[in-house]
């Protein structure tokens, strides 16, 4: 699985209004659906979203099957201080992504 | 699937109020590619890498591009970096492949490369990695425009021509009635595109998945309640150089999303 894409911008200014853009690779698998042999196709998604700034949280999502595959998240916060943004993705089958990035506020 | 057919329902009912018209072929002045035709959120999608899906599959394409397969060898090794030598490559297939005498499209171009050059197993179609390669290939032509001269190519051309505009299917219906005679017009509600293969590999919304371009006239065909050929068929080959025939010039855009 690739790793998920994330854009923050590398610069802001102090108070800046920044936007954050996710993006993972998931089936998000419904559970509701059936294969071509009419098995149910046992439920596999994502459940939560984090997002934290210098170790405050700023951002979390609940998902629910009605999400489409590779979910795509975007949000903005206020640029306040350098630091590193941590996002975690957790879900079905013990699915657990963790990717960071950094930002510098002047 | 259902979708597709209530679809095509409605094409029926289009067509029969309008009368078939004869196939005209669209003038070079008019030809759009399938991208002018989406809203602007679509588009904004397709233009940020960071919004556009396909981007995973072109990163993994790149692991894979620069990753030794099972025969030792990997893709790097005889191409080096794709940026310079992947330039353009998609942007003119289907080519002609001399030794096995036949057109081949880009799918087939990596599968001959993974079992001549790299001792390694063909990628089925529609996998997760053939799809990681081709976009990753692909991503190296947007922007450049479509080719397709070579003489050799000429009766897959022709055959592919044949296919388009013939009438197929229990709706009896052509490929050109919908994209050479209506275009722009509304297919329930979606416009009807000029299917110019731009972007291909596509991130279809509706798929929520990369597709082929083969998946794609399989979609297609199958609307049209007509048999689908098998993927790799030659059939479906020679329509995908006619339609970057027909296309030629056009920019490529991919990995293209698509509604």
């Amino acid at each position: 699985m690739t790793r998920p894409l994330i854009n923050v911008p590398a610069r802001a200014k102090r108070g800046q209004v920044i936007e954050i853009k996710t993006l993972i690779s998931h089936v998000m698998e419904t559970g509701f659906r059936h294969s071509s042999i009419g098995v149910l196709l046992p439920r596999d998604i994502i459940t939560e979203f984090v997002c934290t700034y210098g170790g405050e949280e700023i951002f979390r999502a609940d998902f629910y099957p009605a999400i489409s595959a590779n979910p795509f998240i975007t949000f903005h916060t206020v640029a306040t201080q350098s630091g590193t943004l941590t996002f975690t993705w957790t879900g079905d089958n013990g699915f657990s992504v963790t990717e960071q990035a950094s930002i510098t506020v002047e | 699937m259902t979708s597709a057919v209530l679809r095509f329902g409605c094409v029926v009912t289009m067509l029969g109020i309008g009368t078939l018209a004869c196939a005209a072929e669209i003038p070079q002045s008019e030809r759009r590619s399938g991208y002018e035709m989406m809203s602007p959120e679509t588009k904004a999608m397709q233009d940020d890498d960071t919004a556009n899906p396909a981007t995973l599959w072109v990163l993994e394409g790149e692991t894979i591009w620069n990753t030794k397969a099972a025969g030792g060898k990997s893709c790097a090794d005889c191409h080096g970096e794709a940026t310079a030598s992947m330039k353009g490559v998609a942007a003119r297939y289907p080519a002609f492949d001399a030794t096995r005498n036949q057109p081949i499209d880009l799918e087939q171009r990596i599968n001959i490369c993974r079992s001549d050059r790299q001792n390694a197993t063909p990628l089925p179609y529609e996998s997760r990695e053939l799809l990681a390669l081709t976009a990753f290939v692909a991503r190296r032509s947007r922007g450049m425009p479509i080719e397709q001269s070579d003489p050799r190519m000429q009766p897959a051309i022709a055959s592919g021509r044949a296919l388009f505009e013939g009438r197929q299917g229990q709706l009896n219906l052509s490929c050109a009635q919908c994209h050479d005679d209506n275009w722009g017009k509304q297919l329930a509600g979606s416009v009807i595109p000029q299917a110019h293969p731009t972007g291909y590999p596509i991130y279809r919304l509706e798929w929520q998945n990369l597709g082929s371009l083969q998946r794609r006239l399989r979609n297609c065909v199958f609307g049209l309640r007509a048999e689908t050929y098998p993927l790799g068929a030659p059939e479906t080959v020679a329509l995908e150089a006619f339609l970057m025939w027909r296309a030629r010039g056009l920019l490529m855009d991919a990995p293209a999303v698509r509604p």
